[in-house]
């Protein structure tokens, strides 16, 4: 089994240079502080400038995402218009749809996929908090409970314009060169051996081989207690946990 | 309520007469009567039913009540004379804690996911299923969450393991006493040619397709449950949009509108009928351009220009729309009783509008027909390739285009009229090559035939002298009798879209079970990838048109 659980997140936050712009070069030429300045500007820009989304439709949004990169808006114009369908190609994930436990772990899995530095750019208010679907008993209450998310596009479904306006609002950071601080809800994906003993259900014991990866859903996140993650289990969670969710 | 008729009564004698006992009661639903048959003889009744016409099964719902579980079946004749046309219900009742119903997934096929639909949600046994799993929810799920006694809030564990892995074992599929050297892959669930989420388990001889197995789900959202716990009169409104989301909204809110309106006696004046059917037809034009365009993508790769045309003749139609409700997908037009608007103002120009659409409309089709027709390649690949027999297609309760380009030609808006169907002219379009490509030009036919509907409620609406009353007097609070149930359908983009309501008398339905047209006809796709080429099967799945939010729902 890949283990692609493990990605290392780094820890954004505001302000700093973000470490996933950081190059083999920029390692090299670190004692030469206006040479790697100016070489970053120059790699951000092209990062910026030609980004490679991931195509990845989940839902209703996705219909409203084939129209922006279709005729009349075409995303093509502000250079992020080439929809790659591995995720191995992209840089850019545009998450449009509502996400259910099912689905949860193979976004994940797709998330890990994509090399660094990658982005992602969630689009309507079901990948910010569930959107209309919140109450129901299977839907994810938002992408950001196991991925970092750089912008968030609501609207349900928002306009083409608006998945635009995000883009380039992701591609102005970019080129700047900061990203947005990151707040990861636990949600756990861990290896089954890695649960503690009375929390997987048994069924689980005799099933599953004990290094499969299991997701874990909660109907309301804010029942679970945030001090229950051990720190380090979990790779999605931030070195400092924020307060609350 | 309705009508007992000479061909009921006839049925019902029958049936007594070949199976004694199997029939316990006679129920009336508002649709049609319902036989209440013996739990461990439905498959006979419903048999017995089929041999006398009855040859669709349209949905399977159970249904939750205080002191047992019941099964509730709906079959309907498909023909496409409106006279021949007739519905009747069969119910079998569940003991309320070891809910279990003989299966009748023998009689239809299509039964079988329709059955593990309702074991899945409500946790109802059908003994005898060949294949009594869950099918929309993982697995490893913990409890029925249809039913009253579900923890919403315990934790559930889901794991990566759905996916078999490819190279760990060899697949060997048994035929004839040689075992195939076959290769098993993964298509999906986000591969782009799924159009969503869909995955495929597919086990290749070769480049042949020998098994296909669809796995859905991945895009479950629970909306039986929700609107379950919500109102009729406005809260349910915006979620059947998202049900078929490739703005077929206006039809999806139809086949809510036209359920509750029948069970809670609500008029719809004709002013709003008229508007109703306008923009059902447009959202139908938008649907079916929309599969046109992808349809082609699927075949000729990146981003081609069938894709981009269908797609500027998508904007124009969601423009029109947006003018109408003020949104481009969800829209949230419809309300019980009639429409939220009146028309855009000025009218003249939005009916300006319309028309050089459906003006430039006929040019636009012959340039499709082209492309698609002149291309040597594609009809390569679109002719003779995923052949599907009427037979199989009634078998599996397939509706819609993938029936009509079987040459079947069933349509409920012909059939079982409502809103102003009855009242304009038109025609059912059927092609008879069963193959994916009829089953695209099935779609450019409707969408010359949804223009000129389109077309003459223009001209009504223009000519328009009466009183303009958008919406009936409704009465504050829509709850209709404790104890009654009605199964509708409309004719949806995809095929006939039905809902089944069970009223309790509060505000909230007892039960909603959204029949989707989409969910039946993918159910008979392995019956059409079986035995052709890997790429064809991707030719064929595009020639479904499925759309994930109504086959998960
Ligand atoms: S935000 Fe709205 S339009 Fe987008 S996927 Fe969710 S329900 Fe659909």
């Amino acid at each position: 089994m890949l283990d692609t659980s493990k990605t290392q997140i780094s820890e954004r936050r505001e302000g700093d240079v973000d470490p996933r712009m950081n190059s083999k070069l920029r390692e090299m030429f670190g004692s030469l502080p206006i040479v790697t300045t100016s070489l970053d500007k120059v790699m951000n820009w092209a990062r910026a400038s030609s980004m490679f989304p991931f195509q990845f439709g989940i839902a209703c949004c996705s219909i409203e995402m084939m129209h922006t990169v279709a005729i009349k808006h075409d995303m093509d114009r502000f250079g992020a218009g080439v929809f790659r369908n591995s995720p191995r190609q992209a840089d850019l994930m545009i998450v449009p749809g509502t996400i259910n436990a099912k689905l949860a772990p193979r976004v994940k899995r797709l998330y890990d996929q994509i090399p660094e530095p990658k982005f992602v750019v969630s689009m309507g208010s079901c990948t910010i908090s569930g959107g209309p679907f919140q109450e129901g008993y299977c839907v994810v209450k938002g992408l950001e409970t196991f991925a970092p998310v750089d912008i968030h596009v609501p609207g349900c479904p928002p306009r083409p314009e608006a998945l635009l306006y995000g883009v380039m609002k992701m591609q102005e950071k970019i080129k700047r060169g900061e990203s947005s601080p990151v707040t990861v809800k636990p949600y756990e994906i861990r290896e089954l051996q890695d649960w503690d003993r009375d929390e997987v259900a048994d069924f689980f014991e005799d099933e599953l081989e004990p290094d499969t990866l299991v997701m874990n859903y909660t109907h309301s996140p804010e029942l679970r207690e945030v001090s229950e993650v051990e720190e380090g289990v979990n790779p999605t969670t931030p070195a400092e946990p924020t307060e609350g969710d | 309520m309705s009508v007992v008729t000479r061909r009921h009564e006839e049925i019902q004698e029958k049936i007594e007469n070949e199976l004694p006992d199997a029939i316990l009661d006679i129920e009336e639903h508002q649709n049609a009567p319902a036989i209440v048959a013996n739990p461990s003889r439905v498959d006979d009744v419903v048999r017995v039913l089929k041999e006398n016409g009855y040859n669709h099964l349209s949905s399977v719902s159970a249904v939750e009540y205080e002191n047992r579980y019941e099964s509730v079946y709906h079959l309907r004749r498909i023909t496409d004379d409106r006279e021949d046309f007739d519905e009747i219900n069969v119910v079998a009742h569940a003991d309320r804690d070891e809910p279990a119903v003989q299966t009748v997934s023998n009689v239809f096929k299509g039964a079988n996911w329709h059955e593990r639909e309702a074991y899945d949600l409500m946790g109802v046994r059908y003994d005898d299923h060949p294949d009594m799993r869950r099918i929309l929810l993982p697995e490893t799920w913990n409890g029925h969450p249809l039913r009253e006694e579900y923890d919403v809030d315990q934790p559930q564990y889901t794991t990566l393991e759905a996916h078999a892995n490819p190279i760990e074992e060899r697949y060997e599929v048994d035929e004839d006493e040689s075992a195939l050297d076959t290769m098993f892959i993964n298509i999906g669930p986000h591969h782009p040619a799924t159009h969503g989420v869909l995955h495929l388990k597919t086990v290749l001889d070769g480049e042949v397709v020998v098994d296909v197995e669809p796995d859905i789900g991945y895009l479950h959202r629970c909306e039986e449950y929700l609107c379950e716990r919500l109102n009729y009169k406005y809260q349910i409104m915006p979620y059947p949009d998202r049900w078929d989301y490739i703005s077929a909204g206006m039809i999806n809110e139809m086949s809510y509108a036209r359920c509750i309106e029948e069970l809670a006696d609500i008029d719809v004046p004709e002013y709003a009928q008229v508007i109703r059917t306008l923009a059902q037809e447009l959202s139908r034009i938008a649907s079916h351009m929309l599969a046109v365009g992808t349809f082609a993508l699927d075949l000729y790769g990146e981003l081609n220009v069938i894709f981009m045309y269908a797609f500027k003749d998508r904007e124009i139609v969601q423009e029109i729309l947006e003018d109408l409700s003020g949104q481009r997908l969800m829209f949230n037009y419809l309300r019980l009783g009639g429409v939220s608007y009146d028309l855009p103002e000025p009218r003249e120009e939005w009916f300006e509008k319309i028309r050089d659409f459906t003006e430039e409309l006929p040019e636009k089709m012959k340039e499709y027909r082209t492309l698609l027709e002149g291309n040597e390649l594609l009809m390569k690949r679109a002719e003779g390739t995923g052949i599907l027999e009427p037979e199989v297609a009634k078998e599996y309760g397939c509706t819609g285009p993938i029936l009509r380009g079987s040459g079947v030609g069933y349509d409920v808006r012909e059939v079982d009229p409502y809103s102003y169907y009855d009242e304009l002219d038109w025609d059912v379009v059927t092609k008879d090559g069963c193959d994916n490509l009829s089953r695209v030009q099935v779609r450019l036919g409707e969408v010359e035939q949804s223009a000129r509907i389109v077309e003459q409620c223009v001209d009504i609406l223009e000519d328009w002298d009466g009183e303009q009353e958008i919406q009936s007097r409704v009465p504050r609070s829509v709850s209709p009798p404790a104890g009654t149930e009605n199964y509708t359908a409309v004719e949806g983009a995809k095929g006939e879209l039905g809902i089944h309501i069970v009223s309790d008398g509060t505000e909230q339905p007892h039960r909603l079970k959204i029949r989707s047209p989409c969910f039946s006809n993918l159910s008979a796709f392995s019956e059409l990838a079986e035995g052709e080429y890997l790429a064809d099967m991707i030719a064929t799945l595009g020639s479904l048109d499925l759309v994930f939010g109504e086959v998960d729902r």
